[in-house]
């Protein structure tokens, strides 16, 4: 009974979100459905919070390994919740949107974290540099193939680029390397991402089926 | 005094590349702490002493601009700010040229966000770019913020037939169907482009999917450079244009201020972040020469 209803349930929505796709009078079914799906997507917001939480103090009470990052993580949490929650310094009324301008709320996600965000993200600067270094090296054939395609790219995305190629002509303006750039992304990045893409869909519609006729089970938790 | 910073940082970086060069031709590597230096160097150096090169929109970008240049006046256009902190240096750029254009075109726009953190950097375009450059503009008559709602693809799923049903009030509570844009505006289908900036899930790629396609309508992008890859299978047909990373909003920055030259004193930063970007690059293209020399030489040494 526990595999027999969430199977049925399975067996039904999809059957009907694919007759809603393709028989007009039931299209409004689809969107009803979605909606549905976003009211659920709501409380995930709750699960989200009450999961980090639960994780947080268990490490604090457990005093596990790096548990004062417990506390800032729970302090920030707490903070911006406060903040959002109770519109402080909000200067727009109850109804204002949350992160109006001069909110104690706009303020910390200006002050923290967007500079903490950019942070991290621009560390990847030091990795590519790092990897780029060890892994294009001509070894062979196709690894020479990709540090070329790689240096085209990078001096494509530079200014240098035009300054070394900028006196090719017009006529052949597709030898100028930010031109040639375009092309690599344009046709052999296109070829490969497609195939990705197509085969990305093909596995998406077979799985989709398994899961609709009951043939895959792993989402019921268990091996069975 | 800043030249005088450029040509000292350059020094240092380029003598330091000679050395390390000189290093690989006897078939010595590189630590990575040195890479790391030399890297922080190079992204620090331009932002202390700023260098700003000229740019050229290449045709991916070009006809996004062209796009927009071309609509009539009064078109409807919507942008959704679908991206985080992280990417916000690369993206924001971006959507305030956008922005920009668009309201300066006299287009109505309509601005979204699919993730969370969008709201609040929509917000500060919002406050930092279009009451200071556009203050004859009307909230609720020029253009309108309806900000951020959780669903992701699902949200799509439903404007792309019913938008007020989604989304019944702008980001203040004021009922959609009480304002002046939304009189014309029942779907994602009113729209006559729509224009997606991001780069993760959900971000252009899915308003292609779920919106642009099924609502036949022109869909333009901008996105990190590490996603566009990602997006040119959908050029020129499904996308009309695609901003890639802090060159495609320096590409157009140059434009807009081309076109519209009132725009030529307004900060660009996609401008101003291609000085580190390309500094960066040299370094890391130097070190790649770098590691095949060392490569070449110590596979020489052990025959």
């Amino acid at each position: 009974m526990r595999q027999t209803i969430p199977l049925f349930i399975t067996f039904f929505i999809g059957i009907l979100l694919i007759i809603a796709v393709f028989i007009p009078p039931f299209g409004e079914l689809g969107e009803t459905f979605t909606l549905f799906f976003d009211i659920m997507a709501v409380f995930a917001f709750f699960l989200g919070g009450g999961n980090l939480l639960r994780v947080h103090i268990n490490k604090l009470r457990n005093k596990k390994p790096d548990w004062p990052y417990s506390i800032v993580t729970l302090s920030g949490f707490g903070l911006m919740l406060a903040a959002g929650l109770f519109k402080i310094n909000n200067p727009g009324d109850i109804a204002a949107a949350v992160d109006t301008a001069g909110s104690l709320f706009y303020f910390m996600f200006h002050a923290a974290m967007v500079p903490l965000g950019s942070t991290m993200y621009s560390l990847l600067a030091f990795f590519v540099a790092s990897a780029s270094y060890r892994a294009f090296r001509a070894k062979n054939r196709e690894a020479t193939l990709l540090l070329i395609a790689a240096f085209i790219i990078l001096l494509g995305r530079t200014p240098f680029g035009m300054y070394i190629s900028g006196w090719i002509p017009d006529e052949v303006s597709l030898f100028q390397i930010p031109n040639l750039a375009v092309w690599i992304m344009n046709s052999p990045n296109l070829a490969g991402q497609r195939a990705i893409m197509i085969g990305i869909g093909l596995g998406v519609i077979s799985m989709s089926l398994r899961l609709i006729l009951g043939i895959e089970r792993s989402y019921l938790g268990g091996d069975k | 005094m800043e030249n005088l910073g450029v040509i000292i940082s350059l020094i240092i970086i380029f003598g330091g590349l000679a050395w390390l060069f000189w290093r690989s031709v006897q078939g010595r590597e590189v630590e990575r702490r040195i890479i790391f230096v030399f890297i922080f160097v190079a992204v620090a150096a331009p932002i202390l002493f700023p260098i700003t090169f000229e740019e050229k929109a290449t045709p991916v970008v070009k006809s996004l601009f062209d796009k927009i240049e071309s609509l009539p006046e009064k078109s409807k256009v919507l942008i959704s700010f679908d991206y985080d902190p992280a990417m916000q240096p690369e993206v924001q750029p971006m959507a305030n040229a956008l922005s920009r254009h668009c309201l300066e075109k006299g287009h109505t726009v309509v601005f979204m966000c699919l993730w969370a953190t969008g709201q609040s950097l929509l917000t500060a375009t919002l406050e930092s770019v279009i009451k200071p450059e556009f203050p004859e503009l009307v909230d609720g008559t020029d253009y309108i913020s309806v900000g951020y709602k959780a669903g992701n693809e699902g949200v799509l799923n439903v404007i792309v037939s019913d938008f007020i049903r989604m989304f019944p009030t702008d980001i203040n509570g004021t009922p959609l169907d009480s304002t002046v844009i939304f009189q014309d505006i029942k779907s994602c289908a009113d729209f006559d482009l729509i224009l997606a900036v991001g780069g993760g899930r959900p971000g252009p790629k899915e308003w292609v999917l779920f919106v642009g396609d099924p609502a036949k309508v022109p869909i333009g992008v901008g996105v990190a450079a590490v996603v566009a890859p990602q997006l040119y299978p959908y050029y020129p047909r499904q996308v009309v244009g695609i901003l890639g990373g802090v060159k495609g909003a320096a590409e157009y920055e140059t434009e807009l201020a081309a076109a519209h030259p009132r725009f030529d004193e307004v900060d660009k930063p996609g401008l101003r972040m291609m000085g580190p970007q390309t500094l960066a690059h040299m370094v890391i293209m130097a070190f790649i020469v770098i590691g095949n020399i060392a490569m070449f030489r110590a596979r020489r040494k052990a025959e």
